[in-house]
């Protein structure tokens, strides 16, 4: 019986309370558990919260900050200006810099950084951040805030970022307390960059940047509640590597989570090993060469129809990093409907969310990926390869029957598919190509053949207009010696082609292929199939036979780029080698293209992925018996 | 739709309730009765929920809750291995043709009077939802002029602590 407690016993637990609070704090960044490292390699310096900060970031090792100053900021922005490991690259608009931070991220697989004032300066992050969400892009935000003392009291460009963000951030903080600025952003860069990656805002109060405080670092993090599984269940991984080898008809589905996690290299061995067909997402293209003899290409409402086809009829579908949305399965109850489900991703959530998964898997791609290998190897040869012949033969033919291509415009005009194409083909694998949201985002993803990872950069999850031009810009900056294309549709580069001043003044040639058809040519089209040719408010005036405006070649011209019009199929391969050439400034060539191009194949909102069209009015014949 | 309980740990941080609370919005759940208070560990805030869902959603929502920074553990509290309770507070007209009714009920459902006027008296009672739903009909005839009840407080039956271990695995893994 435990009668009440004697005053030694109390003062036992008070201790035994104390030494676990201290054994809580003991996680030091860069994952040593060094309790009694407790010297900092770093300081103690005494700074000012805003030095505080600049040197934070350059300890945790950011090269680049995309950001604008502006009055809650601007006690940072004095010491940023003296540092010499930070370079920062004064953008035009705030969702620039954010976008521009994904697209580093993107490009590099590092942290991407973006700054802004309080307010209006905070709040025109909130697209970037939420486009980072989506696309779990490891981001850090950080936003000037008015003075402690001012908060809550509607002071003069006061928002409650924090509160505005919490939706579309893995996490995020505000910090009042200068002392608390180094490990805060320890942490925030930990959680960005860690698990399944994503944005984190760190909001700092102005009266805090200007205190005085003390830096040391390295600084331990305190995050009891944050322990991401990256190393897959034994039995799991058994499990799954029994299904794959004696499935009939497998499909490994490959989402981004594969690219994210770096796992591309160990995936090329599961698919060699596994013999399987492969498919990558919107956000996994580049995750597995696009040449490999196993890869349909895309599923999905753009999907190739090999591709699509293939997880319809599969016994087993292999999601590895993929997180079965809607743009994929499209409707969910008769999206792979004889397939059994192997589902490994590192977010817990992401399993059972959509599609009951019959093996799940929790655990970081490269691990899951790297314990499978031995374990479906060792079945290999207990059980000899399952025999999946007759699977390829009904793959093959579909391949053959269905192969990618498109018609060419009845109007005469560019076809903005062969535009794509050679652009692909002329700057090769090793260029970057960053697209838009539409029809120009489609086209690219199918018509550009995608040989590494992180060479292939969008906006999949959100759909974010506008996102090309200031992802491009980052891709650049983060991969400076590789050529990077920003892919774009007339519509999208009105809305952030402001960053082509960034670009001129910076040094940062990206070049820019505007696939101008004049129009908000996916809205368009959806108006052409659903809603009778009525085409209400998708217009621009921006290509042959309007006034054009704007005239893309004087607007390249004012910003300080090289300037080129394409409108025949004869003068397309000159300007893109013509683009490739130039390196000295960013270039943006306007191709004209037909307005009445349209993405296909295609499987229309909630339908069945049974009922794809190959092209308009076109629709595979499936064998029904099976 | 069922009912369940779910003791949600979290650090006790500014802003923890409106992450939690948020994430039951966002993710369109209705939240049947919320209560938050610190627990045996300064560092730790518990929050008990009580949500009408289904099993399937029911898990999606613990991964989604599971996911934030700042939540440590969840549990889900069955009926038959937990006690649960809720505090009511009720004003009751009464005056002196009545009072020794209402003093009655009082008694039958070991409640208690906190303040007395000449026309109306308040009452304060603990117990299961069931428990204080049958006290309220049993005053209803006397006229009951207003209610404050706190959300459901729920904690497993036995020796074990919830919050121990948690404590404890967020050490281990620190």
């Amino acid at each position: 019986m435990t009668g009440t407690p004697t005053p030694a016993q109390i003062a036992a637990r008070a201790e035994a309370r104390d030494q676990v609070r201290t054994e809580l704090r003991s996680r030091v960044v860069g994952g040593k558990t060094e309790p009694e490292a407790a010297a900092p390699r770093v300081g103690p310096e005494e700074v000012t919260g805003a030095e505080s900060i600049v040197r934070s970031l350059e300890e945790i090792g950011a090269d680049t900050v995309f950001g604008i100053p502006g009055g809650a900021i601007l006690p940072l922005y004095d010491p940023l200006m003296d540092s010499a490991k930070l370079r920062h690259i004064l953008v035009r608009h705030e969702q620039g810099g954010g976008h521009a931070a994904s697209g580093y991220a993107h490009a590099t697989g590092k942290v991407g950084v973006t700054m802004a004032t309080s307010g209006p300066g905070a709040t025109n992050l909130v697209t970037p951040i939420a486009d980072a969400h989506m696309d779990s892009i490891p981001l850090v935000a950080i936003t000037g805030q008015v003075g402690a003392a001012a908060i809550g009291t509607d002071a003069f460009q006061e928002a409650d970022i924090v509160g505005i963000t919490m939706p579309i951030t893995k996490h995020n903080f505000l910090v009042t307390d200068p002392d608390q600025i180094p490990r805060t952003i320890a942490e925030a860069f930990h959680i960005a960059s860690t698990g399944r990656p994503g944005p984190v805002l760190v909001d700092i109060a102005k009266s805090a940047m200007q205190s005085r405080t003390t830096f040391s670092w390295p600084q331990e993090l305190d995050l009891p509640g944050y322990h991401p599984v990256t190393k897959p269940h034994s039995k799991q991984i058994r499990e799954a590597a029994k299904l794959l080898a004696t499935a009939r008809r497998p499909v490994l589905y490959v989402g981004g989570g594969v690219i994210r996690s770096g796992a591309a290299d160990l995936l090329r061995k599961l698919v060699d090993l596994s013999g399987a067909p492969v498919v990558t997402t919107l956000m996994a293209r580049g995750a597995v060469p696009d040449s490999h003899p196993q890869h349909l290409g895309m599923p999905g409402m753009h999907g190739t129809v090999p591709a699509v086809a293939a997880l319809q009829k599969a016994d087993l579908v292999f999601a590895l990093g993929a997180r079965f949305d809607d743009r994929v399965t499209g409707k969910l109850s008769s999206f792979a409907p004889l397939a059994a489900i192997i589902h490994a991703d590192i977010d817990p959530a992401e399993i059972g969310k959509n599609r009951e998964a019959d093996v799940p898997i929790v655990g970081d791609l490269r691990e899951v990926i790297g314990d499978l290998l031995p374990e479906l190897a060792r079945e290999h040869e207990e059980h000899g390869k399952p025999d999946i012949e007759g699977w390829w033969r009904q793959l093959d033919e579909w391949r053959r029957t269905y192969p990618r291509g498109y018609t060419a415009p009845e109007d005469g005009h560019l076809a903005p598919q062969h535009v794509i194409q050679r652009l692909g083909e002329l700057t090769g694998p090793d260029g970057i190509y960053v697209a838009g949201v539409g029809q120009h985002q489609m086209w690219a993803a199918q018509f550009i053949s995608y040989e590494r990872p992180n060479t292939w950069i969008n906006s999949g999850g959100l759909g974010t207009m506008g996102y090309s031009v200031p992802a491009a810009m980052g891709a650049k900056v983060g991969q400076p010696d590789r050529t990077v294309w920003a892919i774009d549709g007339d519509g999208c580069f009105q809305m952030t082609n402001q960053e082509l001043a960034t670009c001129t003044i910076n040094d940062i040639p990206i070049k820019v292929a505007v696939i101008n058809n004049s129009s908000l040519g996916m809205v368009r089209q959806w108006q052409t199939l659903f809603y009778e040719s009525r085409y209400s408010n998708t217009d621009l005036h921006t290509g042959h036979g309007t006034m054009r405006v704007p005239d893309f070649v004087k607007l390249a011209d004012a910003y300080g780029c090289e300037g080129i019009r394409v409108e025949r199929a004869s003068d397309v391969d000159a300007a893109i080698k013509r683009a490739n050439q130039i390196d000295d400034r960013p270039v943006v060539v306007d191709f004209t293209v037909s307005r009445d191009a349209m993405v296909w194949p295609m499987v229309a909102a909630g339908v069945s992925n049974d009922d794809i069209q190959y092209a308009r009015g076109i629709s595979p014949a499936w064998d029904r018996e099976d | 739709m069922s009912r369940h309980t779910l003791s949600v740990l979290v650090e006790n941080k500014p802003g923890v309730l409106t992450r939690v609370a948020g994430l039951f919005a966002r993710r369109a759940f209705n939240i049947h009765s919320l209560a938050v208070g610190p627990t045996e560990h300064e560092e730790i805030s518990r929050i008990t929920v009580v949500v009408d869902v289904e099993e399937h959603p029911l898990e999606q929502v613990t991964k989604q809750l599971n996911k934030l920074i700042h939540v440590i553990k969840i549990v889900e509290l069955e009926p038959e291995s937990s006690v649960h309770r809720e505090l009511l507070l009720v004003k009751v007209r009464a005056d002196a043709a009545t009072r020794t009714g209402v003093l009655e009920v009082v008694e039958m459902f070991r409640a208690r009077v906190v303040d007395v006027v000449p026309d109306s008296v308040v009452i304060e009672a603990t117990g299961p939802a069931a428990k204080l739903d049958a006290l309220l009909s049993a005053l209803e005839p006397y006229g009951v002029r207003e209610i404050v009840k706190s959300g459901t407080l729920a904690i497993g039956r036995g020796a074990r602590s919830i919050t121990d271990r948690a404590f404890e695995r967020a050490v281990r893994s620190a």
